[in-house]
């Protein structure tokens, strides 16, 4: 090859910081950067002359100091002689808690409305519009909110289920009592129990994790490996002989007795609620607050769910299903070897970012007196340490570290099932 | 008999299909009786529907309009024999507070000496619409209404808080004075040093000539100015309306800027765009109106204060940018690269090529976006009530403590919901007959 | 691919070449990443010269052209296009850009844009020529094109054949010196081919300054004065299209000739 030779040298001048394509974009760069650090810098100054002016030197001491104030509704051990640090993180505990079960009702229930949506029946099909569209277009904090009073409202107190002939009588066989209180439902109890196992020791984070819910885990995932085991040598039967034999059966035991086993040895049962004195004592108390927020928040973005299940069915065409009729196909085989594959590609995505938003939504706690995050640190807490840049920050830098997380788990899942395409 | 020629001596004429299969027979057998399970579902579903329906419309049909209170209400509808919890809904309370909800404390004549003020917001509202008009109907409106579109932004904040006219037409003169100097001086200077000194000459009007000037001309014609209203009278819709409208209106053009910011091979320019939009698409809006309530004014120089409606603006606005800056990315994403190539190759420099290739068609694709991102921002200025404005849900707080209609619940919460249903539910099949004429529009 | 594209007689008396020259291009280098896909690449192209530049899909026939307008950077070498060192100063780039018209294989028409409106949009931004005079000026090269009744339709009401040239017409509202064009029948149905053909013909008895890169053989054997044969990123062989077809010299030019024109 020849010489590469390179056209002349020019001298710099200055107007080359603007008319030259490899200064120019430095040139911008610098300029944005100039200006974002002056602006930062203005608010930094002006934060520091407020707070200095209210006598407020940003600390984060309180965190360690007592409380002073109750939450009702925990995951973890409280009181109200904790550290803040102790009620932020059973504020964001509460978060979490209501965020999962959230997802796992609204997905549940997005995906049954979604494919009823599609359903051929028009009457069906139309009642679910009805719902989507009912719940899609008014806020959801006024379903949370119109939830709460509904609870308070209609539903009998506990002293209406005293007496020989009471108002009320509790549901399912006698095992969850619904009242204007909030529902108790029976809570599982071991007689052979193992206890907690504790982390961080006497620490304000600290936290304890039942042995015997790790138990029954380490059991469920045994279950999976041998369901996987099953399922592998079906794969190798069918690809050998072309036959694929039952399995069904051996799943399910496959999940059961292991778990089953477990359940027993730890000699499980149920506690359940009984109405003493003018409440209900024993079994898991799930207060008002909790139960409005889960409902209206998995109610709500259930609608949205629904349409991401139906837009991504629809999404696979019509000629995915006639082609793989065509080959002789059963509908139940298109639909777990053609069409869910392609769908859950489409679907995943908006589905995750529907989680976030009910995460990101379950802050409306708030409004009804659910102390998750908002409710503690940015509520309470605030109120009575007056800090509000530390808790106000703080907070938002948790949510912050939620949702990225909860994106890196979209990217993630995008980046592994990417389409080959040319 | 191998014998396979036929020949057709008679044409057969068309016979109609089987009664069962066509008119509303068929549609009954194909729709709701296809098969025993589709059958039961039909079953199921039409008693429940006739069971709901029956139980509402028996709940609303109730004779209460005129009650004063819930009291009033019970009696009336114990005189008609109807009892319980269920026996009939309450509308007196509708109409009692509609007014309220519809426009908070803002001025209604009821106030010795203040005059009712409540066709100003109205005014505005329906001006909001033919402003609109040229960006939604480009073709069918006259091209001379674009100025309205252009005059709304100043003439919209003039009727909802009154004060003298001079004010927004100065703040107006500081875009004339930029757009002018970029004119001057891109024929003296480069386009970029043009804009930023046409930028810094308009942030100089607006922070030392603006005021002075506004103040002094309102001073000499205090005729030409309306009663002024202050922020904490707003609420009800007109407070969620105003605030959407405020922030979606402002955020297009942040959104626009972010959204080129996410697209430009800038490092440090796609960077701050990028940690910008994540962060405020990463935290709940109520974290930023707790910002707004509590934290702006820390962060703002010694001894400003402005109100709380204004903070809110901000706020929400700055929340709108990032998920619009979102929309528009993807309509920017979805333009094929030969526009932008053959932008480059006919000599238009980049923001020529923005202006007037590729923000026109990105816009376009991006309108059911930006419909939606609307609707969810409408829906969510109901946040407001936790900072404690006084939106239609605070109000329904306001209204449930009032000892006449304390125990009210659902023709309430029913009537807002209503409200914002026909609002949103409009709003987004508008934006699926937008995108539907779009596709099948010249492409 | 049809060997004889028009069929009928050209006027070659405007068609001449001058000394002046347009495009110089010297040891130019270009990489994508590590891939090397211009290599050294050396031209010179006179006023009035008509080059077709033929070869195999990724031989960096169009990333040669396209290397004209700075619509891809190259990374060593030079070129001068008119006069004006093509360098990373933008006030060249628009120069160029301005001076040198370019269709493409897409169109690349702007779809929310009449075929007026396509027409008069760089005159009226970039050479801030007066409105009127500008739509006076698309008119006439639409009428050149043959389509001026189509004026005021949107480019997706047109056929292919149209908006291609439309497209010529919207290059040639910039007077432009020297036009690329980068496939502009590869797009098109085969009955459209010729309508864009007539025009890049006409264009070419005009005394237009032409590189083309193009599949079409015929147009080349008939209009193009020098045919540039390219492979690998570098130019093979290139000579008068009579001498090109008729007795190539380097095996892949035969091989490639064999592959295109025997059926």
């Amino acid at each position: 090859m020849t010489t590469l030779t390179d056209p002349p040298k020019e001298s710099f001048r200055l107007s080359m910081l603007i008319y030259d394509t490899r200064y120019r974009s430095m040139t911008i760069q610098v300029i944005a950067m100039i200006g974002f650090l002056v602006l930062f810098g203005w608010l930094i100054s002006n934060t520091a002359q407020n707070l200095q002016a209210l006598g407020k030197e940003p600390s984060f001491r309180f965190l360690s100091e007592p409380a002073g104030y109750d939450i009702n509704q925990r995951l973890i051990d409280y009181n109200s002689q904790a550290t803040h640090l102790r009620a932020a993180f059973v504020g964001i505990l509460n978060t979490l808690l209501v965020a999962v079960l959230g997802c796992i009702t609204a997905t549940v229930l997005g995906v049954i409305i979604g494919v009823l949506r599609l359903s051929k029946n028009w009457l069906v099909s139309r009642l679910m519009s009805v719902y989507v569209e009912m719940f899609r277009n008014v806020p959801v904090l006024l379903w949370i909110v119109l939830i709460m009073a509904i609870l308070i409202e209609t539903l009998p107190a506990p002293r209406a289920f005293r007496g020989a002939e009471p108002e009320a009588t509790m549901k399912l066989f006698d095992t969850v009592a619904v009242t204007n209180r909030g529902v108790y439902v029976p809570e599982p109890l071991f007689s052979n129990s193992l206890g907690n196992i504790s982390f961080f020791g006497e620490h304000s984070l600290r936290f304890d994790i039942s042995l015997d819910l790790l138990a029954f885990l380490a059991a469920l995932i045994l279950g999976l490996f041998i369901r996987s085991k099953i399922n592998a040598r079906a794969n190798a039967l069918q690809e050998s002989t072309g036959d694929r034999p039952r399995t069904w059966h051996l799943n399910l035991a496959a999940i059961v007795v292991p778990t089953g086993l477990v359940l027993f040895a730890l000699g499980f049962h149920l506690g359940y609620p009984e109405l003493k004195g003018f409440n209900f004592k024993g079994g898991t108390h799930m207060r008002n607050s909790l139960i409005a927020l889960w409902l209206a928040l998995s109610l709500y973005t259930a609608a949205f769910i629904a349409e991401i299940v139906r837009a991504g069915i629809l999404a696979i065409s019509k000629g995915q299903t006639e082609a793989a009729s065509a080959l002789g196909l059963r509908p139940n085989r298109t639909m777990s070897l053609v069409i869910l594959p392609q769908a859950l590609r489409v679907i995943i995505p908006p589905l995750i970012s529907n989680y976030l938003n009910l995460t990101k939504n379950s802050s409306l706690a708030i409004a009804v007196g659910y102390m998750d995050l908002t409710g503690t640190l940015m509520g309470v807490t605030m109120n009575q340490t007056g800090r509000e840049l530390e808790t106000v920050l703080t907070g938002m830098a948790i949510y912050l570290a939620i949702s990225l997380l909860i994106s890196m788990a979209m990217n993630w899942y995008n980046n592994s099932v990417k389409l080959v395409e040319r | 008999m191998s014998d396979v020629s036929f020949v057709r001596t008679e044409m057969l004429p068309q016979q109609s299909p089987p009664a069962s299969s066509v008119g509303f027979v068929g549609w009954m057998r194909e729709n709701l009786f296809s098969g025993v399970a589709n059958s039961i579902l039909t079953v199921v579903s039409g008693v429940f529907i006739i069971y709901t329906l029956w139980f509402i419309i028996g709940w609303a049909w109730s004779p209460t309009w005129n009650a004063q209170s819930l009291n009033e209400c019970r009696a009336i509808l114990h005189d008609l024999g109807r009892e319980g919890h269920w026996a009939g809904a309450c509308w007196g309370v509708i109409n009692d507070r509609w007014e309220q909800l519809l426009f908070g404390f803002y001025p209604n004549g009821t106030e010795a000496g203040v005059a009712d003020m409540r066709w100003r917001p109205i005014l505005a509202f329906v001006l909001l619409g033919f402003a609109l008009a040229p960006v939604l109907y480009a073709e069918k409106v006259p091209a001379k209404m674009i100025y309205l579109t252009m005059a709304y932004p100043f003439i919209m904040p003039w009727l909802l808080w009154g004060g003298s006219i001079w004010g927004p037409i100065m703040v107006a003169a500081g875009f004339v004075i930029g757009y002018i100097g970029y004119r001057v001086l891109s024929q003296l200077a480069g386009s970029l040093i043009a804009l930023i000194l046409s930028v810094v000459l308009a942030v100089a009007w607006w922070l030392f000539a603006a005021g002075g000037i506004a103040g002094m001309l309102a001073d000499l014609t205090p005729a030409l100015g309306l009663e002024p209203v202050e922020s904490r009278k707003f609420g009800g819709f007109m407070l969620s309306i105003t605030i959407g409208v405020v922030a979606i209106g402002l955020s297009l053009p942040i959104g626009i800027v972010l959204a080129l910011g996410r697209q430009s091979d800038l490092l440090i320019v796609k960077s701050l765009c990028v940690g910008f939009i994540e962060f405020i698409r990463g935290v709940p809006l109520i974290t930023l109106l707790f910002v707004a309530s509590t934290l702006l004014n820390i962060f703002m120089p010694p001894g400003t204060d402005f109100d709380i409606i204004m903070r809110v603006f901000i706020m929400v606005t700055l929340f709108a940018s990032a998920y619009m800056a979102e929309v528009i990315r993807g309509g920017l994403a979805a333009l094929p690269k030969g526009q932008y190539e053959g932008a480059d190759s006919l000599g238009l420099n980049y923001w020529q090529a923005q202006r007037l290739i590729i923000m026109p068609q990105a816009l376009k694709i991006s309108i059911p976006g930006i419909v939606s991102t609307f609707i969810g921002v409408f829906k969510d200025t109901t946040l407001v009530s936790v900072i404690g404005l006084f939106d239609p849900l605070n109000l329904t707080n306001a209204i449930r403590a009032d000892s006449d209609w304390n125990g009210i619940v659902w023709e309430l919460y029913g009537f807002i919901a209503l409200l914002f249903f026909v609002f949103c539910y409009g709003m987004s099949r508008y934006s699926m007959y937008l995108e539907r004429k779009l596709r099948t529009d010249h492409h | 691919m049809s060997d004889l594209a028009v069929d009928r007689s050209i006027d070659r008396s405007k068609m001449t070449v001058s000394d002046e020259v347009a495009i110089e291009i010297s040891n130019m280098n270009k990489w994508y990443g590590a891939f090397h896909v211009l290599r050294d690449i050396n031209l010179t192209v006179n006023q009035g010269e008509r080059i077709v530049i033929a070869g195999p899909s990724g031989s960096g026939k169009s990333t040669l052209i396209r290397c004209i307008n700075r619509l891809e950077e190259h990374q060593a070498g030079r070129i001068i296009v008119d006069g004006t060192e093509l360098t990373s100063d933008l006030k060249n780039i628009d120069k160029i850009r301005s001076e040198v018209g370019m269709c493409f294989q897409h169109f690349n028409l702007f779809p929310h844009l009449t075929i007026l409106e396509n027409c008069t949009l760089a005159p009226i931004w970039v050479r801030k020529t007066p409105r009127k005079e500008a739509i006076e000026t698309a008119m006439h090269f639409l009428e050149k094109v043959k389509i001026p009744d189509q004026a005021n339709k949107y480019p997706g009401q047109l056929s292919g054949g149209q908006q291609q040239r439309v497209a010529i017409a919207r290059s040639l509202c910039m007077k432009p010196r020297i036009m690329l064009f980068d496939e502009p029948t590869s797009a098109l149905d085969p009955e459209m081919i010729k309508e864009v053909l007539d025009t890049m013909i006409e264009l070419a008895e005009e005394g237009m300054t032409m590189l083309c890169v193009t599949h079409e053989m015929g147009f080349a054997r008939q209009v193009a004065n020098r045919v540039i044969f390219m492979d690998q990123g570098q130019i093979v062989e290139q000579n008068e299209p009579e001498e090109f077809f008729n007795n190539p010299k380097s095996e892949r030019t035969k091989l490639f000739l064999s592959q295109i024109l025997g059926h």
